[in-house]
């Protein structure tokens, strides 16, 4: 079969690629090109660390296949940072140790910056739930969602 | 040692290897690539026991695209009549492991591999292999397999004299049980069991491997010892250690599971077969079936006391589910199960039981938490049958400095009185349980305590001052929660220079002296050892260059805040020399700065936590909730307290999956029937509230960092502690985990 021909936006960049009907975002991401931030804990949507966004919103990219994505914007954590300027979340997350083996951390702040996108005051609770399809085997999550809080109360008062 | 005194030690540094984390930048074992590579699949079991009578390659060997065919006859084979070890590890296990052999002995064993141009292909070539197999019954339950008709697996292993699936025993004994018994006014005596659970990693096992046609080989593989892959690889394939090169990647999450390996010597003989390199990845649902879980267990625990709680013998038995291979940690539950307690009479046995499961894994205090569940939740009963606090019972038995524990060691400067302590005085501990806040929900409070022996053992490093006055520091211990910020800080803190002038790296092994594992507690105990001792060489080599550019006696020469002082008779007549200004006269002045040191290391004491738990159970859903839980723990020196706290938060929260939703469920024909996260239920961030450390810095008098081991003890509380707060909410024990709904509601419905 022949490969697909894909346009698409990545971390604000035209991109094109070549793909198999079947492949999965990730798998172009990773081995297509070489965008490895992004990582594979199952391939089956369960654990986050492949968590990308598609069009602002939030994704497994193991559960998006790559054709899917021509004419759309996908951010990776590779476009997280502005040059050599943390995101806030990136900073925040080494400030407060938030990160043990740091397999499951692209994963998560993807996850937390769309939150905070949408909910730039979320509750302890809130941050939980969000987060709740993002595994993390080190942490306990406890720095994690310290983090997130922190960041987010420190977003608002820069922005107000 | 006073804390106060230290500008880095103890600080909340930023880690050495962060931004690269945070940004995606860090190298995992599967996000290496090279030229030329192809991929390798591995074909597994479809049985979970059966006899192995031919393997017939042609086909997959003659499919388009296939470079390599590996089966168990590439692979050195080691003799089932003679152990050959390799740390811990039977070499006679792990060559079965990686690739069986006579036997199929578990759904999913490898049985051969293929590398081939794509993953498509190599996927491909795997269902043409032709293996002719001769199904047997297979066993999977303790129970079972310990049966007197029970299948066999291993007709080589006896016990009693017979034929049987008991692997092997030990046994730790102090005293006289039976005359201890005879002096206990209570005795209580209960059985308990628990599922095999998995260590849950993120990332899957990987590996990228090279040979080139002079026989060099190099590995970029994620492991918790670098050195380990290279000594297991050689030993499996034949080659010698020299010509294998081992590169530590990033490492995501092991937990004691990437202390052995299952890719890395079958990717070798694919690269030499086909000349190319070759990549291998395992799947989600590889990890699972085929990668170590724990032991499944099967206890009794039974203990006697005095009216007054003085507790006179103990008893335990401790049977440990292996999986295909022996190899169970019986030494955690026969070890430490009666560790933390002064008992006079003591009898701890355990039974190494192979069954038709993937191979057991060391996972965080290995089997420690087993015992520990037994014997804190008996402590528990006992406690509530002599009206006594569960906290003052442990303090009344406590095990103190010259206590000598059954498994042989006479107590030093231990500090598990310190954790009782701590618990008993905290505020969570002395805060009534909150009431339930609707009908159908109940609260309780439960508290255990734990132990685990803590390592020391072999470390190298090297510290290097660069020609501009910085610094390097090269350790051989893959970093697996943030050692290497501890290092930086212990280094900056000797040589006092800031901490963003030091650089700390993981040799790989053709770089760095041999460093044993990753494990026991020992990276961050055994490292900052090593680092101490070469940072301590070097500062001697920067003050023997100041004496001779100031024609001093270099014993006349001080170090302090990163530059060298006159000192004594000479105080004050020179300028101080900077680091800087000594690197630039190094070559002129006697070469290049840097110091190394090997070393066993020694000093390892044991460490000791106590945790209590608040949880709310949900009577209609059977759903056991965890609203509180605080953590105590002896942890010597806390380099780095943000990591310190991690490792007590994640064991934590492993130890809350083991509780109450982790298991391994076998169906009918012996097949894992829930080998995915979405069906192995481990905790999310929903589901567990914060955890509070409480970290108690009692310097280890035996480290120069006062370092004790701080990574494994966490876990080993939590079953007991959960399980004795749900009794504490139900008014009903329960003696098998996880306490999952299903559960809960069966002993509810009673």
């Amino acid at each position: 079969m022949a490969k697909l021909h894909v346009t698409t936006t990545i971390n604000g960049e035209p991109t094109e690629f070549l793909c198999e009907p079947n492949q999965s975002v990730l798998d172009v991401l990773r081995n297509t090109l070489g965008l490895t931030g992004t990582k594979e804990g199952c391939g089956t949507g369960d654990c986050g660390a492949c968590s990308i966004t598609l069009d602002d919103r939030l994704i497994c990219s193991c559960l998006v296949l790559a054709p899917e994505i021509e004419g759309r914007q996908i951010t990776t954590i590779e476009g997280m940072a502005q040059g050599d300027h943390l995101h806030p979340l990136q900073q925040k997350f080494l400030e407060m140790a938030a990160l043990q083996c740091g397999i499951c951390t692209p994963g998560f702040l993807i996850a937390a910056k769309s939150l905070l996108e949408r909910n730039p005051d979320p509750s302890e609770a809130e941050v939980r739930y969000w987060l709740a399809g993002n595994l993390c085997r080190c942490t306990g999550y406890d720095k994690i969602v310290r983090a997130v809080l922190e960041t987010a109360a420190e977003m608002r008062g820069a922005s107000r | 040692m006073n804390a106060i005194d230290n500008k880095w030690i103890g600080q909340r540094t930023i880690r050495p290897d962060g931004a690269d984390k945070v940004t995606g930048r860090a190298g995992y074992a599967a996000d290496n690539s090279m030229p030329g590579m192809i991929w390798a699949k591995v074909l597994r079991s479809p049985h979970a026991h059966a006899n192995i009578r031919s393997i017939n390659t042609a086909k997959a060997e003659a499919l388009h695209g296939v470079k390599a065919v590996v089966t168990a006859k590439d692979i050195v084979d080691f003799p089932l009549d003679k152990s050959v070890m390799l740390g811990i590890q039977d070499m006679r296990w792990m060559c079965r492991n990686i690739m069986a052999r006579e036997k199929a002995l578990f759904h999913g064993h490898p049985v051969a591999a293929v590398a081939a141009i794509n993953e498509e292909i190599a996927a491909e070539a795997c269902k043409l292999i032709e293996v002719d197999y001769e199904v047997l019954p297979h066993v999977i339950e303790i129970e079972d397999a310990i049966r007197a008709d029970a299948p066999i697996l291993h007709d080589f292993l006896r016990h009693e004299g017979k034929p049987s699936n008991i692997a092997g025993t030990m046994v730790n004994k102090l005293g006289d049980v039976d005359v201890g018994f005879a002096e206990a006014d209570v005795i209580i005596e209960r059985s308990f069991k628990t599922r095999p659970v998995h260590q849950g990693y993120i990332e899957p096992q990987a590996c990228t491997v090279s040979c080139t046609a002079d026989g060099h080989v190099t590995i970029w593989s994620s492991s918790q010892g670098q050195f380990m892959v290279r000594a297991m690889t050689s030993l499996l394939t034949g080659i010698a250690q020299s010509n294998i090169r081992a590169i530590p990647a990033e490492i995501g999450g092991g937990f004691g599971a990437k202390t052995i390996i299952y890719l890395e010597p079958v990717a070798v003989l694919l690269s030499q077969k086909s000349g190319r390199p070759v990549k291998m990845v395992m799947s989600r649902d590889e990890v699972f079936r085929a990668t170590g879980p724990t032991s499944g267990s099967m206890m009794t625990v039974k203990i006697g006391a005095r009216n007054d709680g003085t507790i006179v013998a103990a008893q335990g038995t401790f049977y440990l589910q292996a999986g295909g291979l022996p190899g169970s940690p019986l030494r955690g539950p026969v070890g430490c199960a009666f560790a933390p307690y002064d008992i006079a009479n003591v009898l701890s046995v355990g039974f190494d039981v192979v069954s038709n499961r993937s191979k057991v894994a060391a996972y965080r205090a290995p089997g420690a938490p087993l015992g520990a569940y037994a014997t804190e939740c008996v402590i528990d009963e006992l406690a509530e049958a002599l009206k006594i606090d569960p906290l003052e019972l442990r303090l009344k038995n406590i095990a103190t400095k010259g206590t000598k524990a059954a498994y042989g060691a006479v107590f030093g400067s231990i500090t598990f009185q310190e954790t009782v302590e701590a618990i008993k005085n905290h505020p969570h501990y002395k805060a009534p349980l909150e009431h339930a806040p609707r009908e159908g929900v109940l609260r309780g409070r439960g508290v255990a305590s734990g132990f685990w022996y803590n390592a020391g053992g072999e470390s190298s490093a090297q510290v290097n001052i660069t020609e501009d006055g910085n610094v390097t520091v090269t350790t051989g211990h893959p970093d697996i929660g943030g050692s290497r910020a501890s290092i930086a800080n212990v280094t900056a803190e000797l040589l006092g220079i800031e901490h963003n002038r030091v650089s700390v790296q993981i040799g790989d092994t053709a770089s760095i002296g041999f460093s044993n594992l990753t494990g026991g507690s020992r990276a961050t105990f055994a490292s900052a050892m090593v680092v101490t001792q070469s940072a301590e060489k070097v500062i001697g080599q920067l003050k023997e260059r100041a004496a001779k550019i100031w024609k001093i006696d270099p014993e006349a020469v001080t170090w302090a805040n990163g530059e060298a002082r006159p000192a004594g008779p000479n105080a004050g007549q020179f300028p101080p020399l900077t680091l800087k200004e000594l690197a630039a006269k190094a070559n002129e002045m006697g070469g290049p700065v840097g110091a190394g040191v090997q070393l066993t290391t020694t000093g390892a004491d044991p460490g000791f936590a106590t945790h209590v738990v608040d949880v709310e159970v949900d009577v209609e859903l059977g759903i056991v909730r965890v609203l509180r839980y605080t953590a105590a723990q002896d942890v010597g020196r806390a380099l780095h307290p943000s990591y310190v706290e991690g490792q007590i938060q994640g064991g934590v929260v492993q130890g809350i999956g083991w509780a109450l939703s982790e298991e391994y469920l076998f169906d009918k024909q012996g097949r894992l029937d829930n080998a995915s996260f979405l069906d192995y239920r481990m905790p999310v961030c929903s589901d567990v509230p914060m955890i509070e450390p409480v970290m108690l810095e009692i310097p280890n008098p035996k480290h120069p960092q006062g370092v004790r081991g701080v990574g494994e003890a966490p876990i080993v509380p939590p079953l007991a502690a959960i399980s004795n707060a749900v009794y504490n909410a139900l008014g009903k024990r329960f003696y098998s985990l996880p306490m999952s709904p299903p559960k809960v509601l069966e002993v509810l419905e009673g």
